[in-house]
């Protein structure tokens, strides 16, 4: 096996192809851990990993935490609300701090776009970005990418659209680098005021209109509107945003083929997607939230086997 | 690098023979044991020696898995080349079975030190043996002895042995290879 060219996973942006494709081969082998009666190795036993949350989020960070477990690792937690970021410390002296008790590995989301980069500069130890504003969210891109494999059995060629807050979605922008860089075609798909100026750059391109973006695609990204966001209005209402850009029951068994449904998480039901799409057959959402611990093991065992032994 | 011939085909195929033979006489017909191959190199023997114990010795039913030890070795970051993970197939549970760990050589024991953990993760078993084709005596790290073995052999630490298999590598043959 070969090893990954990186040794942080910062974004997508930093990632081969053959990275790609060795983190999901690695993942495989951690799927059928986790579904063992004991879902449990001891590879990671010597390795210390922190978890610095400075935003909130559960599922990610209850993801990342059973997957270190599930590696035997040892786990200590950090979330902003409670530490002395709040007493005016800098993160490289809190994360220095941290590190100072001998941890080897870093997961962290933070509201700042580059926190990830930044921290990798300054400190030594392994980081995996969590989320770093609307910038990046490698793991869930790595995961959605995972997905669409295990269920249409490659990514390469397929057809994949991703519908609604593009602006603010760190989910949006490595998606579309995963993609690209395993041979996908990506239309994006959102009101105008949400789809950045230069996004067409990505090699991407924009459709703003839902029913023929699915009737294109293969495969639909909803994304949630993240109004914490967002300091103005992108669109008038909620209302209306629901009949442009929201996808029903009604508009899904209108189209000619079944295309897979794939949600990141949080759902606010009734808005970009119904309740019935959400709970149907052709919605992945839950198994996206499995392979999420398979591929966040993958990449921590990938990454701790880069660490040097002392 | 010179190699020599430690087994060819023909010596292969009896001691095959005669380890199913042993496996028969402890295991009669094979209603409470499982074979266990040990990833990578191992399945080729257990398949073998599932293949003869079916056809020769008319065992019907012979519950066969596979066991990949990667995430339980003792040496990750420890040694220079990447571990490389193979698949796990057990479709059985081993709680209160007999298990027969099959590997090809057995060297340091380390291997099968890790299948030992590995295990666990299906059950308990009432016992675990240990089958292999050649034994590197003198050379183990943990104190792990084969129960059923097809030839000793005593090689240094420089030296290599492999074992070759017609599904493989086109011919049935143990060689010793030094550097």
């Amino acid at each position: 096996m070969s090893e990954l060219s990186v040794d942080h996973l910062l974004g997508i942006k930093y990632l081969q192809e053959k990275d790609i494709k060795l983190i999901f081969e690695t993942a495989d082998h951690f799927k059928e851990v986790i579904n063992r009666p004991i879902k449990k190795v001891p590879s990671l036993r010597d390795i210390t990993i922190a978890n610095l949350f400075f935003e909130n989020s559960t599922r990610t960070r209850l993801s990342f935490e059973l997957a270190e477990k599930r590696l035997s690792a040892d786990v200590v937690n950090f979330s902003a609300a409670s530490s002395s970021v709040k007493k005016g410390e800098t993160l490289i002296d809190t994360v220095n701090n941290i590190l100072s008790m001998k941890v080897d590995m870093v997961v962290m989301r933070h509201p700042n776009p580059g926190a990830g980069i930044f921290l990798s500069k300054h400190v030594n130890a392994s980081i995996i970005n969590a989320g770093d504003g609307a910038h990046e969210h490698p793991t869930q891109a790595l995961l959605d990418s995972y997905s669409i494999r295990e269920k249409l059995g490659t990514v390469e060629g397929k057809k994949v659209v991703i519908v609604g807050d593009i602006l603010h979605s760190r989910v949006a922008l490595s998606n579309i680098f995963a993609l690209k860089l395993q041979g996908a075609q990506v239309k994006v798909c959102g009101p105008n005021t949400l789809i950045p100026k230069y996004i067409r750059s990505l090699g991407v391109e924009v459709e703003p209109n839902l029913r023929k973006a699915l009737e294109w695609c293969d495969v639909a990204n909803m994304l949630r509107v993240q109004n914490e966001r967002m300091e103005i209005s992108y669109f008038p209402s909620t209302r209306e945003y629901i009949q442009l850009f929201g996808l029903n029951k009604a508009l899904l068994d209108s189209l000619d083929k079944k295309i897979v449904i794939m949600h990141p998480g949080p759902i606010n039901r009734g808005v970009e997607i119904t309740s019935d799409v959400a709970d149907s057959d052709q919605a992945i959402i839950l198994d996206q939230v499995q392979n999420g611990v398979a591929i966040r093991m993958a990449v921590i065992y990938l990454l701790a086997s880069k660490i040097k032994q002392v | 690098m010179s190699q020599k011939v430690l087994l060819a085909s023909k010596e292969m195929n009896i001691i095959l023979h005669r380890l199913a033979c042993q496996l028969v006489e402890n295991h009669t017909n094979f209603e409470n044991s499982v074979l266990i191959g040990i990833q990578p190199r191992g399945v080729f023997l257990a398949d073998r020696i599932a293949k003869i114990l079916q056809e020769e010795y008319n065992i019907s039913r012979i519950n066969l898995g596979r066991l990949d030890i990667t995430f339980y070795r003792d040496d990750f970051r420890r040694s220079d080349k990447p571990l490389e993970a193979n698949k796990t197939h057990i479709d059985f549970v081993v709680e209160d079975k007999r298990v027969i760990f099959i590997d090809d050589v057995l060297y340091t024991g380390r291997s099968i030190r890790a299948a030992l953990t590995a295990v666990q993760s299906f059950g308990r078993p009432s016992e675990i043996e240990l089958l292999t084709l050649i034994d590197r005596r003198f050379s183990r790290h943990l104190p792990i002895q084969p129960d059923y073995n097809g030839r000793q052999v005593d090689a240094i630490n420089e030296e290599k042995v492999k074992v070759n298999w017609q599904e493989n590598e086109g011919e049935d043959a143990v060689y010793l290879i030094s550097k």
